[in-house]
């Protein structure tokens, strides 16, 4: 069974709230992305989302975008963070998603990608800039290889598109919580809570609400509504301040266990 | 749908029977059956774009499907245009310039004479007023030379609507003047620091606004590139220039003519000229890309000559990118055509091999653009200046009674000083 799928069969088996990580890959470094993940697997973490750095990653604010620079300044490319996936496999059974920007994808080939990430060990693809209109063969190749097409759904995504989309999507719905690029925000979005009720209504696969969401408090108030809440800028925030210290996974691990322990309370 | 944003110049005194013979022939075959209705041009196109923009993008596509087949949207467009911009641009015959050349009859299409300077205020009219339909109360821009974010600021000064227009650091500074202009209009100009600092970051910056204002915001997207519908949009908004340029050379010559030449920086002088003639076979079609240091030197935006296919900002077509996708830096003197990707009905033209592609150097672009200054009194931007140079090349290789229509599609002002610096004038002591 696909490791994303039993994840949450087993939250919904416990009746636990599942947490997301996002990172940028090869921020500072690839050997420091797969210490991170070791260390988040060991603290609870359900869900690893790993960013892999794209020179034109308009989805994102200024902390990911950083992240992404300093990922590709260390030379990490898509085969290294694949390479990465496989070495993290060695040692955990984290479920990994790749967050991904299309163009990385059809450069090393649709069909080729997704086989490659399979035999790494990745669990789901969360294609930023693929809507299903544009998927061709993609979902079928995914489906296939036994890899979860993560689909994103907005706030201004209409119902019957939402109807259509969770329908294709596998693994879990992916509902970015406001409009906007990623980062941090001072309250968490209104729409969270009807617009996780009008997901429901069509599918029964479980929700994680990501975007914006950067405290302990916002994070359980998320995890309400949702099966899973996904942190990202606030933890890539943290890399970004103590990457080059020799404590830096100590120091993340230390800032993520307070968000994993909001989200497990609720 | 497709003739929408088409403007008959009206005949005037000249042969209404021909005009009309070829204008019939026009609204037929291929030009009418890209792009199919999810936006693609053969294997290009699409819509590339994160779900928030999804549906703002179907509505857009809606709205403007909606002002084509409304004879009012089509009226106010053509209004503007006329009135507020001074169309119809003159078909000016280049007598001095043929002569030097000793080749062909170059007619220049004085885009450069339209309001502000340059093309790009045929599209920002027409998607302003589509704004306004939608109800958007606010107008988001890129720009690359600076002729876009000052038209765009143009047009929401006339309609009292909000305006920010994003453009790269390097370029704010080597396209001052239009900086400068932008905010005498009212604008608010973001300079854009990420990347290499130029069109292409100015572009991801106005997406990350628009997602991040979707339902206040609409953004005026400056080049026949992007997700659908712009391509398509941009496109039939600028086609204007072909509409009028093929009446008036029928007019003057009494036939079509048997070359075409445009830069292609994005790509939206070069179909606006184009498009209208595409079902005439004997007209020919040449356009000229940015080929900055060189090829070998890698340092240029010839996508056609070092591009492969990849998918960035919206859409997929030819891209200079790297053997992991990741986007190339570009090089060229001119703003306005440094730009990794170009439009995707110019690839899908350059498959079908109905427009053949070139490029012109930082050099010989500033060559022929003090020819032009010189022997037309005419000073060209420096995107315009790739044509000119497009041309200068192709000349020799044409007959005397040839015909070429030149999209000479901005004047320029805002590269003066650049220009002087590069050539070395001096200010008198």
């Amino acid at each position: 069974m696909n490791r994303i799928v039993e994840r949450f069969t087993h939250l919904r088996t416990e009746n636990r709230k599942g947490f997301v990580v996002y990172i940028g890959a090869g921020d500072p470094e690839l050997d420091a992305t797969r210490r991170l993940a070791l260390a988040f697997d060991a603290i609870g973490v359900d869900i690893l989302e790993l960013g892999v750095p794209f020179s034109d990653p308009l989805a994102d604010g200024l902390v990911n975008q950083l992240a992404a620079q300093r990922g590709l300044a260390t030379g990490t490319t898509p085969q290294k963070v694949l390479e990465t996936v496989a070495a993290i496999r060695k040692q955990s059974g984290i479920p990994i998603v790749l967050y991904i920007y299309f163009n990385l994808i059809h450069r090393f080939g649709l069909e080729r990608f997704i086989q490659a990430a399979a035999q790494a060990g990745v669990d789901g693809l969360l294609v930023l800039d693929l809507p299903p209109e544009e998927g061709g063969a993609y979902e079928d190749l995914m489906r296939r290889a036994g890899l979860c097409n993560i689909y994103l759904v907005a706030p201004t995504t209409p119902d019957d598109r939402l109807a259509w989309i969770v329908k294709s999507g596998a693994g879990f719905i992916y509902y970015v919580s406001r409009e906007g690029v990623t980062g941090m925000q001072h309250q968490v979005s209104a729409s969270i809570e009807g617009m996780t009720t009008k997901i429901r209504a069509h599918t029964d696969l479980p929700i994680a609400v990501g975007f914006g969401i950067s405290t302990p408090e916002q994070a359980r108030t998320v995890a309400q509504y949702a099966e899973a809440v996904v942190v990202g800028s606030a933890i890539v925030d943290q890399i970004a301040k103590y990457g080059k210290a020799p404590d830096l996974v100590e120091r993340v691990r230390y800032f993520v266990k307070t968000l994993v322990d909001a989200v497990k309370q609720v | 749908m497709s003739n929408c944003g088409r403007v008959g110049p009206g005949a005037r005194g000249l042969d209404e029977a021909l005009v009309r013979g070829y204008a019939h022939r026009m609204s037929s075959t291929v030009t009418t059956t890209v792009p199919d209705a999810t936006g693609h041009f053969g294997p290009y196109g699409g819509r590339y774009v994160p779900e928030t923009l999804m549906h703002p993008l179907q509505e857009l596509e809606q709205e403007y499907q909606r002002s084509c087949e409304d004879p009012a949207f089509r009226r106010e467009f053509e209004y503007y245009l006329t009135e507020f911009c001074g169309r119809p641009t003159p078909l000016y015959f280049a007598e001095r310039l043929t002569a030097k050349l000793g080749g062909p009859k170059i007619y220049l299409k004085r885009e450069d004479l339209l309001h502000t300077g340059a093309h790009k205020i045929n599209n920002s009219i027409g998607q302003v007023l589509l704004a306004r339909r939608m109800g958007k109360t606010r107008v988001i821009a890129e720009t690359g030379a600076g002729q876009h974010g000052v038209a765009t600021a143009t047009v929401a000064a006339m309609f009292g609507l909000k305006c920010v227009v994003y453009m790269g650091a390097v370029d704010c500074e080597r396209q001052a003047l239009n900086v400068y202009r932008m905010k005498m209009l009212g604008a608010e100009v973001v300079s854009v620091k990420a990347g290499q600092q130029t069109l292409k970051e100015a572009i991801n910056e106005a997406m990350r606004d628009w997602v991040t204002n979707v339902r206040s915001t609409h953004y005026i997207l400056g080049t026949a590139y992007g997700a659908h519908p712009y391509p398509l949009m941009v496109r039939n908004f600028q086609r204007v220039i072909g509409d009028e340029a093929r009446q008036q050379i029928l007019e003057k010559e009494r036939r079509l003519p048997d070359l075409l030449v445009a830069c292609v920086g994005g790509g939206s002088n070069a179909i606006g000229l184009f498009y209208p003639f595409l079902n005439d076979p004997t007209v020919q079609m040449l356009g000229v890309e940015a080929g900055g240091e060189g090829i070998e030197a890698g340092k240029h935006a010839a996508r056609f000559q070092g591009g492969s296919l990849g998918v960035l900002q919206g859409t997929r077509s030819y891209l200079l990118q790297d053997e992991f996708g990741q986007v190339q830096l570009t090089h060229s003197v001119s703003a306005g055509l440094d730009y990794a990707a170009v439009g995707p009905e110019h690839a899908w033209l350059r498959d079908l091999k109905r427009v053949e592609y070139t490029y012109a150097t930082d050099d010989k672009a500033v060559e022929a653009f003090m020819l032009l200054a010189r022997l037309e009194g005419i000073v060209p931007a420096l995107e315009s200046a790739h044509a000119v140079a497009g041309i200068i090349e192709r000349a020799p290789k044409m007959r005397k009674d040839d015909i070429v229509i030149l999209n000479l599609s901005g004047r320029g002002d805002k590269d003066v000083a650049q220009v002087a610096a590069r050539v070395g004038l001096e200010m008198p002591k």
